[in-house]
């Protein structure tokens, strides 16, 4: 839900980082926070349990500069990608502008990675969103580990509907900032259709 | 698909400012936050500069919906209330206009009794804007359908955004 003050002159929108657990999407959110200016981005917070699972979300704010006069700023959420955090994850929905999937590229991890979009999907429906008109971005996470599955045969088995699909290593940022700005450009596309 | 965009104008931003504000004063507060429930800030008035107010936006919609959830669990439609009580200060969380939250921070200058009193008399305030708002959300801020000032955002301008 894209937050428009016309008073203040901000655009604020959300976007939710969702995948199996232990796939990255803290990761990422990590190295955009380290890589980004501090003037440009806000506290970084973890809701995460003593083992450094994410237990509700983490949350980062950045701010990308104006258009058109008004400053954009982007909310960026992960979901607690465990199983059984799934009232979690629909709360964070909640609202929600664009979704990033990051994707583990490990071939055990298919099935999870699978589950996770079709649980993604049902999500949405909850809040009345179709992943088919959604802003959305795929990322195939972890592509410098043993017994990973290649792209293109994980391109046919998780992309969507053809959402633009990223290979990342999320510790070195390799694809981390190309997902993030695929998904936030769709968002502002949408904005001009508005 | 549900309205995607929530927005605020300017004289409306200015009346739940106002509404704020008084709030604030009559309940002795060190601070009054209105946050949208999918955790954005829509406005807040007092000693802002204190707190992470971003953070504070997000956790309480955080806390809210949590809170919501737990509710419907036990067959509730919502815990309209929530109050957490620190040492020195303490945080009343209520919904208005169904749509956003009210958050006030208050300490030992004030109390639960006083802050609740008068944010009951303040959510009636707040809900009136919140129906304009409603109104012209639907109708565009002139009264009328006017051209989103969007729909002219270039390829470039995105572009420009991320140094591209």
């Amino acid at each position: 839900m894209t937050f428009i003050n016309y008073a203040a002159k901000e655009i604020n929108c959300k976007i939710v980082y969702y995948g199996p657990g232990l796939g990255g999407k803290t990761t990422n959110l990590q190295h955009i926070y380290n890589k980004t200016a501090p003037d440009r981005r806000g506290k970084m917070i973890s809701l995460a349990t003593e083992a450094d699972r994410t237990l509700f979300f983490d949350f980062l704010p950045l701010d990308l500069g104006s258009i058109r006069g008004f400053t954009t700023r982007f909310h960026l959420y992960t979901v607690p990608g465990q199983v059984f955090y799934d009232a979690s994850r629909k709360l964070i929905l909640k609202g929600v502008d664009g979704v990033v999937f990051v994707a583990d590229s490990q071939t055990d991890r298919m099935e999870a990675n699978v589950e996770s979009i079709r649980n993604l999907e049902l999500n949405l429906q909850d809040h009345g969103f179709d992943l088919l008109d959604i802003p959305y971005a795929l990322q195939f996470n972890k592509r410098d580990l043993p017994n990973i599955m290649p792209v293109d045969e994980m391109y046919r088995m998780l992309n969507y509907k053809r959402e633009p699909t990223f290979a990342g290593i999320a510790p070195q940022g390799v694809g981390v900032f190309e997902t993030l700005k695929s998904v936030a450009k769709q968002i502002l596309v949408e904005l001009r259709k508005k | 698909m549900p309205t995607a965009y929530v927005e605020v104008y300017e004289e409306e931003f200015e009346r739940l400012e106002q509404a704020l504000r008084r709030l604030r004063y009559d309940s002795n507060a060190k601070a009054v936050f209105l946050i949208d429930k999918n955790g954005q800030q829509i406005a807040a008035v007092g000693d802002v500069e204190e707190f992470d107010t971003t953070s504070l936006a997000s956790l309480t919609a955080g806390n809210v919906a949590a809170t919501d959830g737990l509710a419907k669990l036990i067959g509730e439609r919502e815990f309209s209330v929530l109050f957490h009580e620190g040492q020195r200060d303490h945080i009343h969380i209520s919904i208005v206009a169904r749509r956003a939250i009210l958050l006030v921070i208050f300490d030992e200058r004030s109390s639960l009794g006083l802050v609740r009193l008068r944010v009951k008399r303040a959510s009636a305030e707040m809900d009136e804007i919140f129906e304009d708002m409603n109104r012209k959300e639907n109708r565009g801020p002139g009264g009328q359908v006017e051209t989103s000032p969007f729909s002219e955002i270039t390829d470039e301008d995105i572009d420009s955004l991320f140094g591209d």
